[in-house]
């Protein structure tokens, strides 16, 4: 190895400083860990680490606060946004996120969710889709897709008995509040870098006060699908991304052409 | 052109042996190791010279345990 290269000038990649030096909770293998990462990254990047506002939502990925080097509040089940919305009123000139899980803002959020959105608040929401309640051990979500097998759907999603999967995602487009939307992966490299310019983009679209940035982030949960992290990125692949196909929907307020 | 040289440094103790970063390296220099750490999960290592520092690994990682240096 050329260990002589081990200079700080060298350098290239290093986890970041926004982040805290806390072990991560999370399982091996889960999206969440990259997530927190790239936005902090773009935090450090735009050099707003004091002037950022993070809310943490229920879910696995409610100890953010402890992994995330900046202010973050955690908020009741599925109430982010509208905590979000009081934080940036009361101190419009801060850059407001929530970061949230499925469970959490497609499922008891969901009327927060619609109408900060609605409303066009100046806030980042983003929204890890996993299809599935990871924290409490793998239940059957609005997101969960057809047929796929969840603790408390052991044969399937039966879509003529539980519904649909809900396109959250498609669904807050079609708001006028909402400015930008857009639905990202983070198990590749290409991905990572793409999520990171997404990230970046809805950040700078709130200082803009143009309305809500909304950026799905399609993840993974290998506990909860019990696979390896690697088949579980596999799966993900094959099932989730047509249902959930990644992309910009919507930028600068106007609908992209597919 | 020189030939990029690049190495990386993992903070063993914190790999979680998910593996995510071995298919995604360019150079197939990475690769999971015999050994285990203190919570009992093998750790990714770099086992050849080949690395090329396009950073790859460290950028999927999500637990970011890898830092990537590379030759100017």
């Amino acid at each position: 190895m050329y260990t002589e290269l081990i200079k700080p000038e060298n350098l290239v990649y290093t986890k970041t400083k926004v982040m805290t030096d806390k072990e991560l909770s999370y399982c091996p293998g889960c999206g969440h860990g990259t997530a927190h990462r790239i936005i902090m990254e773009v935090i450090e990047e735009m050099g707003i680490q004091g002037e950022t506002i993070g809310v943490a939502p229920v879910g696995c990925s409610v100890l953010a606060y402890e992994f995330m080097n900046i202010d973050v509040q955690q908020a009741a089940h599925g109430r982010a946004p509208a905590l979000a919305t009081a934080i940036k009123r009361l101190w419009p000139e801060k850059y407001v996120f929530t970061y949230q899980g499925d469970g959490d803002l497609a499922a008891i959020g969901t009327a927060e969710t619609i109408h900060a959105c609605n409303r066009g608040e100046n806030i980042v929401i983003v929204f890890i889709n996993n299809g599935i309640y990871g924290m409490t051990g793998g239940q059957m979500a609005p997101t969960t897709l057809p047929n796929m097998k969840s603790s408390t759907s052991p044969y399937g999603r039966d879509e003529t008995e539980m519904g649909h999967p809900l396109k959250m995602t498609e669904l807050v487009a079609n708001l006028p509040g909402v400015y930008y939307v857009t639905r990202q992966a983070v198990h590749k490299p290409s991905h990572v870098r793409k999520a990171k310019k997404a990230i970046r983009k809805a950040f700078e679209n709130t200082a803009k006060k143009t309305g809500v940035s909304f950026v799905e982030i399609v993840s993974n949960c290998n506990s909860g699908w019990k696979m390896r992290p690697t088949d579980a990125n596999q799966w993900m692949e094959d099932n989730m991304f047509p249902y959930y196909p990644l992309g910009d929907i919507k930028v600068d307020g106007l609908f992209v052409n597919k | 052109m020189a030939k990029v040289k690049g190495v990386i440094v993992v903070d063993t103790e914190r790999c979680k042996g998910c593996e995510v970063c071995i298919p995604v390296c360019p150079v197939n220099v990475i690769a999971m190791s015999p050994k285990v750490n203190g919570k009992g999960y093998n750790y990714m290592e770099q086992i050849a010279e080949e690395c090329t520092g396009c950073s790859n690994c460290a950028v999927v990682c999500p637990d970011g345990v890898i830092t990537v240096y590379r030759s100017k």
